[in-house]
């Protein structure tokens, strides 16, 4: 069963006075409980993408459906945490529960979880970039969501505070299946997270490559195997990165 | 530890500030200035107001008007201010209103309200509202022009239901300019109250002073003015820096 089945013929937006295309001719689907990695140059529509799968972006041409339940909940966590300043850590994770509980229950175990469990009532600015990334994943699980978008969740932490969020990520994962999309710039990322990467081209963007990972987890994004495969790829599409202008194919990685 | 410090030297310098301008005042009077009453005097004056006179239930009085002519122009204002921010149509069609309620004198207002409505606590009440509802419509619009949609659209992405995005991510973006709209409507509104009773009405603090002054009577009108001002300290240390402190806490 398809969790998103998703056919965006153009998206447009207007920029400085400019009509500018986005998105043109962009066609996937995704089954439930796939890790889906996006990859793909600066101003390919990534983040556009998401915006439009999570809602929040009606204003496009063409269709996106969502499989299963029609109420599905989808987890967002964007490219800054985008906290409620005035709340809590832990009452920023309770936003997502509705009604929220009064007994403290799984935003506290979700955070202690992550190991901040001993900075529950701080407020965001009292908190680190790396816990303010934290509070924000926690907040996009929290509820079971069937369907979690991640706009490049990790950049600009530090490499251990990222990869320990990466880990973190794909144990929560684990555990409830959902469907994911994950948005990233970073190859070896993209490699050491997902079970399939869809490569974009420049934008507008539509998919160049649609890439199944079956690597075993985990995978260590400086290991051999994430390497091998990302040498293996650049030396195939050395242009992979910057978006290619034609059709690749993944029987030649392979 | 440097906290408490630190706030103990701010109220000794408070103490000191009240100090000094007691011992100030009470110089100039003995500097032989018959137009100035020392603190002794208005202290008296006070004692008696309070015992013999009707300071009490002018005070109230007035204070009642303070409160509501405040309520109401607090909830229009911002309701005005709210819609103009969010929408531009809207911001263009009153704009030039809000100019002019800005601009029209305080006392063209009063003597409006006084002719059109008649000499009633209605019309008062409404003649102080409508010198501050501007101001504060115009602190607030630029409390909606300025509120930050990404968080706005974590609540979308959350479907918190209407009330709780209200609440939890709408309105607290705008804490701090209702705060700053209340602490210059409050300051405001207790000037125009006064001129308002001393206008139309026939009780509270205006019109006392209004007495006071035919009969040429300084002590006992600053005797009106100290209980006045300790009022609005009080209103200042008891409600509206505990309400900014609670609102506006998660700042420090």
């Amino acid at each position: 069963m398809n969790a998103l089945d998703i056919a965006i013929r153009e998206k447009r937006y207007r920029k400085g006075g400019r009509d500018t295309v986005a998105i043109a001719d962009l066609a996937f689907t995704v089954p439930a409980g796939q890790f889906l990695c996006l990859v793909g140059p600066s101003g390919c529509g990534k983040t556009t993408l998401l915006s439009i799968v999570a809602g929040l972006d009606r204003d496009y041409d063409g269709k996106v459906e969502r499989g299963g339940a029609g109420g599905g909940k989808i987890g967002f966590v964007f490219q800054t945490p985008r906290l409620m300043p005035w709340l809590t850590a832990r009452d920023n994770v309770r936003l997502a529960l509705d009604p929220p509980p009064k007994a403290p229950g799984r935003a506290e175990a979700l955070l202690t979880e992550m190991q901040i469990g001993d900075r529950l009532d701080a407020f965001p600015n009292h908190l680190s970039g790396g816990q303010q990334r934290r509070v924000a994943l926690a907040r996009a699980f929290v509820d079971d969501p069937d369907l979690l978008l991640l706009d490049e969740p990790f950049t600009s932490l530090d490499a251990p505070t990222a990869q320990q969020l990466r880990d973190l990520l794909l144990a929560l994962w684990a555990r409830r299946r959902p469907t994911v999309i994950f948005v990233t710039h970073d190859l070896r990322e993209a490699l050491s997270l997902g079970d399939r990467i869809l490569f974009l081209s420049a934008g507008p963007g539509r998919v160049v490559l649609d890439l199944p990972v079956e690597m075993t987890r985990p995978r260590s994004p400086d290991g051999p195997a994430v390497e091998a495969l990302r040498k293996r790829l650049l030396d195939l599409y050395p242009d992979l990165l910057r978006g290619l202008d034609r059709q690749a194919s993944a029987e030649n990685v392979a | 530890m440097s906290l408490s410090r630190e706030s103990l030297n701010d109220a000794g310098l408070r103490l000191l500030s009240a100090v000094l301008l007691l011992a100030v005042w009470q110089a100039v009077a003995m500097s032989g200035a018959a137009l100035l009453p020392g603190p002794a005097p208005v202290v008296q004056a006070l004692i008696r107001d309070i015992a013999e006179g009707s300071l009490l239930s002018d005070l109230a009085v007035t204070l009642w008007r303070v409160v509501a002519s405040f309520v109401i122009a607090m909830a229009a204002g911002s309701a005005i201010g709210i819609l103009m921010g969010r929408s531009r149509p809207v911001d263009g069609l009153f704009d030039l209103w809000l100019v002019l309620g800005l601009n029209v004198p305080a006392l063209v207002f009063i003597y409006l309200c006084y002719l059109w409505i008649g000499l009633n606590e209605t019309a008062a009440i409404i003649a102080v509202a409508l010198n501050k509802v501007a101001t504060s419509a115009v602190i607030l619009r630029e409390g909606a022009r300025s509120v930050d949609q990404s968080l706005l659209q974590v609540a979308e992405v959350l479907r918190l239901p209407w009330g709780r995005r209200l609440r939890r991510a709408y309105l607290p973006q705008l804490y701090p300019y209702f705060m700053a709209a209340s602490r210059s409507g409050l300051s405001l509104i207790w000037k125009i109250v006064l001129v308002v009773e001393l206008i139309g009405r026939s009780s509270g603090v205006g019109f006392r002073l209004g007495l006071y002054f035919q009969f040429f009577d300084i002590a006992n009108i600053l005797a009106y003015t100290a209980s006045f001002v300790a009022i609005v300290l009080a209103v200042e240390a008891l409600i509206i820096r505990p309400l900014e402190r609670r609102l506006t806490g998660w700042r420090t």
